[in-house]
């Protein structure tokens, strides 16, 4: 019996909400739906924009440094020992796509050291790490020529050529810190004379490579060069980053290259797991903020219904107290304001669905912010989004029930008489 | 005679400066079944306070009223709101429609509260539009309707859910003469039917027409004459 009686009050509730919003101003209406879109915009864009600058950062570095495996030395040794085994085993798994075995060594890189005259004053000198590759794998792997802003990418031939990395010249960095050494005067065709180990080679400056990522710190040359110049005749590399077929899984490879042993001498990470710590500390923190500014986003939608129901009850209170005078149930009048400020934020969630889905990512997609440290895309993922549409619709629920609890609950006299 | 409203030591009083202020004074009063009785006095006599008491809109300090064999003086409030959706029916003075409803729509309420499923309640509600002559009207809204038109929704919507008694709270104080004389005649149409109806009227020739009138003042029935000469 009160079963059925809830069920003809939430009926009521239904038709009187329906009613309601069909008579109401299409502007204010409007106006309402377009304050809950933009709610909805403010809790998923900030954190997806947050969460973006730090996603394309790690696919970045997924793409165009570590692949989709990256291998290292273990923690106490200074390369990966047994290399060429690990190489072989490698390039005959099933799901590699491709794969780029680099040498990495620490030097310095020296520019205009002919013109010097004054001996007293520093040199045009800046520190780097050296990455010997082979042009052809690391082009396959990383595609890395695309990162380049000036002159072209080492072939085979260029045994007196390195790319520079951008974040060595000053011209692409010019920025004062202490301890920071940049080269001045060093583009694409000067000569500069490097220093690995104290072995001194010129070299000339074939291109300039930026990408923001970790070749941007980097002296790439080729492979043969740097093994020579380190003296590493046991072909034994610093790194192998490989790059998987469509749909392969990371961890299934991981774990098959720990069955064949690689793990005895090298360690074998995902991107994820390669990823450095300050990024994964980043992406944590950025998570944490856009889920601070979604929370308030939440607080703001809520307290927004919640005045919009409050004016429109508040406004309404003569109606409410002669339907409640006729013998309409609290609950169908309740129920009434809670169907529309659900209508409001449907609605709402709806057109910044479409919004979101139709217009931002796609458009982002295609024209990333461009932050400093990365190219800024808009992360949107179904769960996140639809998590965060449901807490909002839930927040309305409530925000709707509160006022509307508040003003049936008047006296029904009063409210008829306006007093 | 078989009362359906019965009232004793009613007492009705509001704060006041600090003081109570009363407004019914232990006032009795039995209302048979199928009776039209008017309420008159002068302002603040307490008219429309008796009424509200009677059709359980508001609560009396004290006293007891019995409705149709139900003591309604201390049931709970979700009570009252039952008792009145099917006990009782209302008519304001200023009409007191939803303005976002049609005619139709603002006399279907009570019937669909009631859990009458929606085609029964369509035709009911517009057989009751029916009744009051307001049948080409049953998509108009309320801002669409002369006050007249007004108050006979209004009506139609009290009469809608078959309410063993019709409260009407001066009913025709916001009408002109004419559009008054269309709303009593509805009201004395329902009486010949047998309805049971309490008004709340200040004007002689109104209350001259129904079967009996209770004169108030200071909160007290100082007359209660039976109207012999009531046109019917």
């Amino acid at each position: 019996m009160r079963f059925k009686h809830l069920i003809t009050s939430l009926k009521l509730g239904f038709f009187l909400a329906w009613r309601q919003v069909r008579g109401s101003s299409f502007g204010t209406t409007a106006l309402i739906v377009f304050v809950m879109m933009l709610t909805f915009l403010n809790l998923v864009v900030v954190r997806g924009v947050l969460v973006g600058l730090i996603q394309s950062s790690t696919d970045l570095f997924r793409e165009k440094y570590s692949g989709e495996i990256f291998i290292s030395n273990l923690p106490k040794k200074s390369y990966i020992e047994n290399s060429p085994s690990i190489i072989e085993i490698v390039k005959n798994l099933p799901w590699t796509e491709s794969y780029s075995a680099r040498y990495v060594e620490g030097g310095t890189i020296e520019g205009t050291y002919k013109e010097r005259v004054d001996y007293t004053e520093d040199a045009n000198i800046a520190n780097g790490q050296f990455t010997g590759v082979d042009p052809i794998l690391e082009e396959k792997t990383t595609h890395i020529s695309s990162m380049l802003i000036a002159g072209s990418f080492l072939t085979p031939e260029d045994t007196d050529s390195i790319v520079v990395g951008a974040n060595l010249l000053k011209k692409y960095l010019p920025i004062e810190a202490p301890g920071l050494l940049l080269l001045e005067n060093v583009d694409v065709g000067s000569t500069v004379r490097i220093n690995i180990n104290g072995n001194m080679k010129e070299m000339f400056v074939k291109g300039i490579i930026k990408g923001k990522g970790a070749f941007d710190d980097r002296v790439v040359i080729l492979d043969s060069v740097l093994r020579t110049l380190i003296g590493r005749s046991d072909y034994n590399v610093d790194e192998i980053a490989i790059q998987l077929k469509p749909g392969a899984s990371d961890t299934l490879v991981k774990q098959a290259l720990i069955s064949s042993g690689v793990d005895k001498t090298a360690r074998v990470q995902t991107s994820d797991e390669a990823l450095p710590k300050f990024l994964k500390d980043i992406q944590n923190t950025f998570g944490m903020l856009g889920n601070a500014v979604g929370s308030i986003g939440l607080v703001v939608a809520s307290i927004t219904i919640f005045i919009v129901v409050y004016i429109n009850a508040i406004t309404r209170r003569k109606f409410i107290g002669i339907l409640k005078g006729i013998g309409i149930d609290s609950i169908a009048i309740e129920f009434s304001y809670i169907l529309q400020s659900i209508f409001y934020a449907t609605m709402g969630v709806l057109i910044g669905l479409a919004i979101l889905y139709g217009f931002l990512v796609p458009y982002i997609d295609a024209h990333p912010i461009n932050f400093p440290f990365s190219d800024g895309i808009l992360v949107a993922e179904y769960y996140n989004t639809f998590l965060r549409a449901g807490l909002l619709l839930i927040a309305t629920l409530i925000a709707g029930y509160i006022p509307a609890r508040i003003v049936v609950k008047q006296n029904t006299l009063d409210a008829i008489l306006g007093r | 005679m078989n009362n359906i409203i019965s009232v004793k030591n009613l007492t009705k009083s509001y704060k006041s400066g600090g003081s109570d202020l009363f407004v019914l004074k232990n006032l009795d009063l039995s209302v048979p079944k199928g009776q039209f009785i008017s309420i008159t006095g002068r302002s603040g006599s307490g008219k429309s306070t008796l009424l509200y008491q009677l059709g359980l809109l508001d609560h009396p300090n004290d006293g007891e009223i019995t409705i149709d064999g139900t003591d309604v003086s201390t049931i709970h409030q979700d009570a009252r709101t039952k008792f009145r959706l099917n006990k009782l029916g209302y008519v304001f003075q200023d009409y007191a429609l939803i303005p976002e409803l049609t005619a139709m729509e603002n006399v279907i309420l009570p019937l669909l509260q009631q859990g009458l499923p929606m085609e029964e309640a369509r035709a009911k509600s517009i057989s009751s539009l029916d009744k009051i002559g307001l049948s080409d009207k049953i998509d108009n809204t309320p801002s669409q309707l002369s006050g007249g038109e007004q108050q006979r929704v209004s009506i139609a919507r009290a009469i809608a859910h078959d309410p063993e008694i019709i409260f009407a709270d001066e009913p025709t104080a916001n009408l002109d003469t004419e559009t008054s004389g269309t709303v009593l005649e509805a009201f004395l149409s329902l009486h010949k039917q047998g309805q049971t109806i309490i008004m709340v009227t200040h004007e002689k020739e109104y209350a001259d027409l129904t079967d009996r009138v209770v004169l108030l003042s200071d909160g007290k029935i100082i007359s209660d004459i039976l109207n012999s000469s009531a046109k019917k």
